[in-house]
């Protein structure tokens, strides 16, 4: 599943200012309500849930990488957004590095078909160690977007 | 080398929880393990490398092991796939 699909572009953050792992998922949860994705009503439930989700394990999968998410009720199609934080901050991540940048997810509890699909580009994604580090250097939202759009196109239909 | 064939038996598939199973069980053992689907080939101590093959209820993957702990490793990862990786 191509970023396009679930990628929210106006909830894509280039400067993130938070600075543990509570802050990031809030930041990225108001900026999907920001962009109209989610509704202001179930922002603290699902930051609360992505909060749960966390306990269970950490999503962050190392080289930098997190990926926090949730199902949750309100949304009728897999939504996502992602962050860049400059300095990175602990996630408590599996290889014990700092997280830079971050794709967030919340999916309908009915398609765990989505969320997989989802998972799986971001993972094959972040097997080319050239996309991780420029992506997670990037400066701007529309510098992000570029990046996400040309590894979209560098894959065949999926 | 030995080989098995497993099922992803839980709804929801190989995901990450499941796949953070698969590597710290895998990380207990000195032998080589992977698994395949269709040609795609994982470490099974690679997160980024399990979720790649995303993996859906249902889907076969093959499971091999290398080395001297090879057969130990097999049934440890086999017995996670059989117990849907206790995953709701």
């Amino acid at each position: 599943m191509k970023f396009s699909v679930f990628v929210a572009p106006k909830a894509v953050k280039s400067d993130l200012a938070a600075t543990t792992k509570e802050e990031v998922i809030a930041e990225l949860v108001q900026s999907l309500v920001e962009a109209q994705e989610i509704l202001a009503k179930d922002k603290d439930d699902i930051i609360k849930a992505i909060m749960r989700r966390e306990e269970l394990g950490s999503t962050g999968i190392g080289r930098g990488v997190a990926v926090p998410h949730t199902k949750h009720p309100s949304v009728k199609k897999l939504v996502g957004t992602v962050g860049v934080s400059a300095q990175g901050l602990d996630f408590e991540s599996l290889d014990g590095q700092k997280a830079s940048l971050f794709f967030l997810l919340v999916s309908p509890p009915d398609r765990p078909g989505d969320h997989l699909r989802a998972l799986e580009n971001i993972s094959r994604q972040l097997r080319d160690e050239q996309f991780c580090r420029v992506l997670s250097q990037s400066k701007t939202v529309e510098g992000i977007l570029e990046l996400l759009e040309e590894a979209d196109s560098s894959q065949a239909s999926n | 080398m030995i080989t098995r064939v497993v099922t992803v038996q839980n709804p929801e598939g190989l995901h990450m929880r499941p796949a953070d199973k698969l590597v710290r069980a895998a990380t207990n053992f000195q032998c080589q393990i992977e698994l395949e689907r269709a040609g795609q080939i994982a470490d099974c101590r690679s997160m980024i490398g399990l979720l790649t093959l995303g993996a859906p209820q249902g889907t076969e993957l093959t499971l091999r092991a290398q080395g001297p702990d090879a057969p130990m490793a097999i049934e440890a990862i086999a017995r996670l796939f059989d117990s849907q990786f206790d995953d709701p």
